[in-house]
């Protein structure tokens, strides 16, 4: 009779750490594959048609870093919560604010300020708007014991609807296409583009810079100590006299502040104009959910990891036109890959040893 | 002005359905110590199977069949690493949340925008629908309505009145103490799970067969998200959620009140979401402590041996 | 039980037992913390597998795969820690874990078989109070009625009296004194041996996981049993030596203090405590001493009264704040409050010190002195574990005891509150704590002790006051005769 035995795995080493995700991912990818041939795709040739849109073409991995860059910065943002155990699931919200915010300097105030002004004050902007939008479920969690999980979601809705009516009411510009938004924005709030792509300088650069500084964060300061204590055991927290509600507004200042930042670089970077949520954020704020998740919330793994997810995003699109699988198919690809990293890391934390019993 | 606010609560009745349906699965789920987010989107597996179903074989009640079954399969995962596998359920939930939206979304790409030939006919009860004003209200609702009402108060009375429900309370309040008594906690755990899947999968059914009778992409609308709110507004109580989800049936509704008044339609769409917040502040004032949560709702449960 | 071995992850916790148990007899199973006595207990329950050995119940082998199957053999289990659910009735427990529940309004139906059977053992509990609401001795009560009624022929106690104040003891001998009469059998496990003496027909000794002896307790006496239970010749070595108090350090006045439930958990109380003393808080787990322990830290509101420490007043500052000025706390339950398990042991040793300059410089953790410390602890305090860079959650529960002993100790503290601290240490950790705890008081810090051992309030304080209810029903010096009467005390049938 074959026993499973299951213990405690106590050390962790980082090399199998990686090799346990990596696995996971290609178990991921399997499943991926046999999706595609249920709809009557062959696999192969999809995936294949994926990481060749992505990574193989000089054009594709430009616009693999394009995507790249919202996901870096919300997902490090997002390592920070989750390591405190705020689930931020208001991303896309905190994105939409930011946006809100840097669309509402540049076409008030972008005709009168030259580009070195108005960029940085954009920015500035952008990353108040999230972090305002961030501080509300932080304070209801904490003064009214409310979950996050539900506030932030609510909040997301909430702002989507807020853009929505600014952008057919107050603030409508010209239309395009038949959907309405705000007038594109004055040139000084356009953020310079590295040249031949859609890469924008500032964001860039901020991405890579965040996700360095979150780590200094995470592990060098009393701050992200709290953080960490506080996510580990809120019990030792509050024993050890760690302010909840001071840490807890911090780390969703700068969460929510991240993914505003993410908002203005779609914004002033790639659209130059305020339109529909939709159009201003394909999801986001979720899919940093899974890249900070794959990156063991450590923020400077997701500069791989929201390499890798842009990479299946452009892909995504590449092969949704060529093959006409529908948009749907990311939450598909998101979904199985989550679920297969968490399987992976049952395996990560635990032995599991076959013994042959007698009966 | 009688007949506007006669149809406007008729309509809070159909709006608060699905909203029932979802609750009062996921207080089951919930009372074992489970924590489902992937509401949202088991309804959404729900909505298409049932449309897809109805439309190819024309029987609406197939449909509801087939939908409630695949709820029930598809939550299977969640349960998996729930329970079996201990993972973290919050990151568990949303996984299965972006599954069922994203499958749904693949699944009813061919039937976006196209209408339900067959319709499910509303039941009328005789008699009954006959008084006024409440008559129309009340006893000439979509089969569903009478459907989601019921099993409110068939899981009420499971969990309070019978032996199964103390066994599922006390395996969300203290899962060791019940296992040691010999109390099967993995196999109640399971079972509440896909009851839950089952009644949200119900609810997506409600909304593309007899609330639209149509399937569009992100038909829910947040609604699980919702529920699982008024899973707490209702303290868990499946009783208590008649009244909750048919409240905010109400305010669904109320946007169209209140549109003529010039008030923004944006604006009027916040308002679930809002409401929904607003509630779980009242719910802190109320209840600040938590006391009435199933204790272990959400802690991974490790059996057995150390 | 015939040769039962088990080990777990490679460390045996039972060793080739064996032993049996006759119809009205009352066993006892002696062994100190850790000696294997719960594990046999639970194999027999049907919780563990063995990894060899079988079960014979009247002669027949037996196989226990779960605790269904032993509670339909007759066996019954009163744990230590009660299995019960708090917020549900006690009808509503009992119907969980009787055989014979209906199906249907099961609560209803159950109630009349319970009041039967209760009748004919002199039990008298309200079958509609929360669990919550009953006294300790009352729960376990129900759980008693629970075994028996489920019709266990025996009944194992795991530890039964650690939670029982002295009149409560007395009610449960008297109710297994009706069981041996009717025949039960039962085993009563328990590192106390008074107890043991009194109560038991035989006792068997484990030590370490394996038989040290076993012996009719008519046959023999303390000594011989305390020789069997740790190998060596126990002598508890500990001088307190007099020393003269000195200034005032904690002031608490008219102290009233709400609990989790929305109940006045604490009424009323005032006590001061000088350097150089180790004040003991004696009582039954669960009369307030928590929720003061809570309200001294800072971690729990007071609602009304004043705390003082150095006669600046505390009353309802920030923990941080009343850490700093010099109060430190090894907390009640370890695990839950005193070190965040994910984390590595020397991010634990400066849980409650990383504000301090010493480790932190502005917003920035001082790492290296961090690591420096947590060598430092681990050497000053004998903490074994791989290296500072261990997971703390795979230290014993002996060895993050005196990591968060040192912790709090290392800062030089005026006031330490001690709750419980050597709560299920074996011996040489228990000696540990005890002499550090002397060594405090030696050097001009004041000790507020919280224990439910007797033997180690009297041992250790200078003065004890007694808790009941959130109120103390007295506070003598040590030497006090008076205390002869602790037990009405700790019960509430005495104030002074």
């Amino acid at each position: 009779m074959i026993k499973f035995n299951v213990t405690d795995r106590y050390d962790i080493s980082a090399g199998r750490s990686f090799m346990t995700n990596l696995l996971s991912l290609v178990a991921g990818l399997f499943m991926i594959g046999l999706v595609f041939l249920f709809l009557g795709v062959n696999p192969f040739y999809a995936l294949f048609k994926i990481f060749s849109g992505s990574f193989g073409s000089f054009y594709g991995f430009k616009e693999t870093l394009t995507k790249a860059i919202p996901l870096i910065l919300i997902g490090s943002g997002l390592t920070l919560a989750f390591r405190a155990k705020f689930w931020n699931i208001g991303a896309e919200g905190q994105l939409l604010m930011g946006a809100i915010f840097a669309a509402w300097i540049s076409l008030f105030l972008g005709d009168h300020l030259p580009s070195y002004i108005m960029v940085p004050l954009m920015f500035l902007a952008g990353f108040t708007g999230g972090a305002l939008w961030g501080i509300i479920p932080a304070i209801l969690k904490i003064r009214f014991s409310i979950n996050e999980v539900i506030s932030t979601l609510m909040l997301n809705y909430i702002c989507a609807d807020f853009l929505t009516m600014l952008i057919v009411g107050p603030w409508k510009g010209s239309t395009r296409f038949g959907f309405p938004g705000t007038d594109n924005f004055p040139d000084s709030a356009i953020l310079g583009l590295i040249s031949g792509s859609r890469i924008h300088y500032a964001t860039f650069i901020l991405s890579i810079l965040c996700a360095v500084i979150l780590c200094i964060v995470i592990y060098k300061t009393r701050f992200g100590y709290e953080a960490r204590v506080v996510g580990e055991n809120p019990d030792a927290g509050r024993y050890a006299g760690i302010d909840f509600l001071k840490t807890t507004l911090i780390l969703m200042i700068i969460s929510g502040g991240l993914a505003g930042l993410a908002g203005v670089g779609e914004v002033a970077g790639i659209h130059h104009y305020l339109g529909y949520p939709a159009a201003v954020s394909s999801g986001y704020g979720f899919t940093a959910i899974i890249v900070a998740w794959l990156a063991k919330l450590n923020p400077l793994l997701t500069l791989v990891s929201g390499i890798f997810f842009a990479g299946i995003l452009v892909g995504g699109d590449a092969v949704q036109i060529s093959l006409g699988l529908p948009a749907a198919t990311v939450g598909i690809v998101n979904g199985i890959l989550l679920i297969c990293l968490i399987m992976g890391d049952y395996f990560l934390k635990n032995k599991i040893t076959l013994t042959i019993a007698k009966p | 002005m009688e007949d506007m606010i006669v149809s406007t609560l008729e309509r809070a009745m159909v709006a608060g359905t699905p909203l029932l349906l979802a609750t009062t699965g996921e207080v089951i789920c919930e009372r074992s110590g489970i924590l489902n987010l992937g509401v949202e989107g088991v309804m959404a597996m729900g909505a298409v199977v049932a449309f897809i179903v109805t439309m190819t074989t024309g029987n609406p009640w197939l449909g509801v069949l087939c939908a409630v079954g695949v709820g029930m399969a598809i939550s299977i995962l969640h349960a998996f690493t729930s329970i079996s596998l201990q993972a973290n359920q919050v990151v568990s939930g949303l996984a299965l949340t972006m599954l069922g939206l994203g499958i749904s979304g693949m699944m009813g790409k061919p039937y976006v925008g196209k209408p339900l030939l067959v319709k499910m006919e509303d039941l009328t009860l005789p008699f009954l629908s006959d008084i006024p004003y409440l008559g129309k209200i009340l006893f000439a609702q979509s089969p569903f309505f009478y459907l989601a009402i019921l099993l409110a108060l068939a899981a009420w009375f499971l969990l309070e009145k019978t032996r199964l429900g103390i066994q599922i309370r006390s395996t969300g309040e203290n899962p060791k103490a019940t296992e040691t008594q010999g109390i099967p906690v993995t196999r109640i755990k399971y079972l509440c799970v896909l009851i839950g899947g089952g009644f949200s999968a119900l609810a997506g059914a409600h909304l593309s067969i007899s609330y639209s009778k149509s399937w569009i992409e992100g038909m829910t609308a947040g609604r699980g998200w919702i529920a699982i709110a008024l899973t707490i507004f209702a303290l868990w109580n499946p009783g208590r959620a008649i009244g909750a989800a048919f409240l905010f049936g109400f305010v669904f509704v109320v946007q169209y009140l209140l549109q003529p008044l010039g008030i923004s339609p944006n604006f009027l769409s916040m308002l679930p979401y809002i409401a929904t917040l607003i509630i779980l502040l009242f719910i802190s004032f109320k209840d600040p402590r938590r006391l009435s949560a199933p204790a272990m709702l959400g802690e991974p449960y490790k059996r057995g041996e150390r | 039980m015939r040769g039962i071995s088990k080990s777990f992850h490679g460390i045996p916790a039972n060793q080739d037992i064996s032993f049996s148990i006759e119809s009205g007899e009352i066993l006892g199973l002696l062994g100190e913390n850790g000696a294997g006595k719960t594990t046999l207990m639970n194999i027999l329950y049907g919780l563990y597998q063995p990894d060899a050995g079988e079960i014979r119940i009247n002669d027949a082998p037996v196989r226990i795969h779960n605790p269904l199957e032993s509670i339909a053999l007759g066996i019954g289990m009163v744990h230590q820690h009660f299995m019960l659910i708090q917020n549900h009735s006690v009808l509503e427990n009992i119907a969980l874990s009787h055989k014979d529940t209906p199906f249907f309004f099961p609560t209803v139906k159950i109630r009349e078989k319970i009041e039967n059977f209760s009748a004919s053992f002199d039990f008298n509990i309200d079958l509609t109070k929360k669990v919550w609401q009953l006294s300790a001795g009352e729960q376990q009560r129900v759980e008693i009625i629970k075994a028996l009624l489920n019709g266990a022929d025996l009944l194992i106690l795991d530890e039964p009296t650690s939670v029982l104040t002295p009149q409560e003891i007395k009610e449960l001998i008297s109710i297994l004194k009706e069981m041996k009469a009717k025949g039960h059998m039962v085993i009563f496990i328990s590192h106390k041996l008074d107890e043991i003496m009194d109560i038991c027909d035989r006792v068997l000794v484990l030590q370490k996981g394996k038989i040290a002896g076993s012996a009719l307790t008519r046959d023999t006496d303390k000594i011989s049993l305390a020789r069997m239970m740790v190998g060596r010749d126990v002598v508890f070595n500990i001088q307190r030596e007099k020393i003269v108090r000195g200034n005032q350090i904690l002031s608490v006045e008219h102290l009233n203090v709400m609990g989790d439930k929305g109940l006045p958990v604490l009424k009323d109380i005032s006590f001061e405590i000088f350097e150089n003393e180790i004040f003991g808080v004696a009582g039954v787990s669960g009369n307030g001493q928590r929720e003061l322990a809570e309200a001294v830290t800072g971690i729990r509101k007071a609602e009304s009264g004043k705390i003082r420490i150095n006669d600046r007043d505390i009353t309802n500052t920030s923990p941080r704040h009343i850490y700093d000025q010099g109060v430190s706390h090894v907390p009640e339950e370890r695990i839950r409050f005193g070190i965040a398990p994910g984390l590595f042991l020397y991010d634990n040793a400066i849980l409650k010190q990383h504000h301090l300059k010493k480790f932190s410089k502005r917003y920035f953790l001082k790492y290296k002195d961090v690591k420096d410390h947590a060598k430092n602890l681990m050497d000053d305090f004998n903490v074994s574990a791989h290296s500072i860079h261990s997971q703390i959650r795979n230290l014993s529960g002996g060895n993050i005891q005196k990591l968060i002993l040192g912790r709090e100790i290392s800062e030089k503290p005026q006031l330490l509150v001690a709750s419980h601290p050597t709560y299920g240490l074996d011996i040489g950790a228990t000696e540990f704590m005890r002499n550090h705890l002397l060594k405090l008081r030696k050097t001009g810090s004041a000790v507020l002790l919280f224990s439910e051992d007797l033997e180690e309030i009297f041992e250790l304080c200078d003065r004890i006051a007694v808790i009941f209810d959130g109120e103390f029903m007295a506070i003598l010096d040590s030497g006090d005769s008076r205390l002869n009467d602790i037990g009405l005390m700790m019960a509430g049938s005495k104030r002074i």
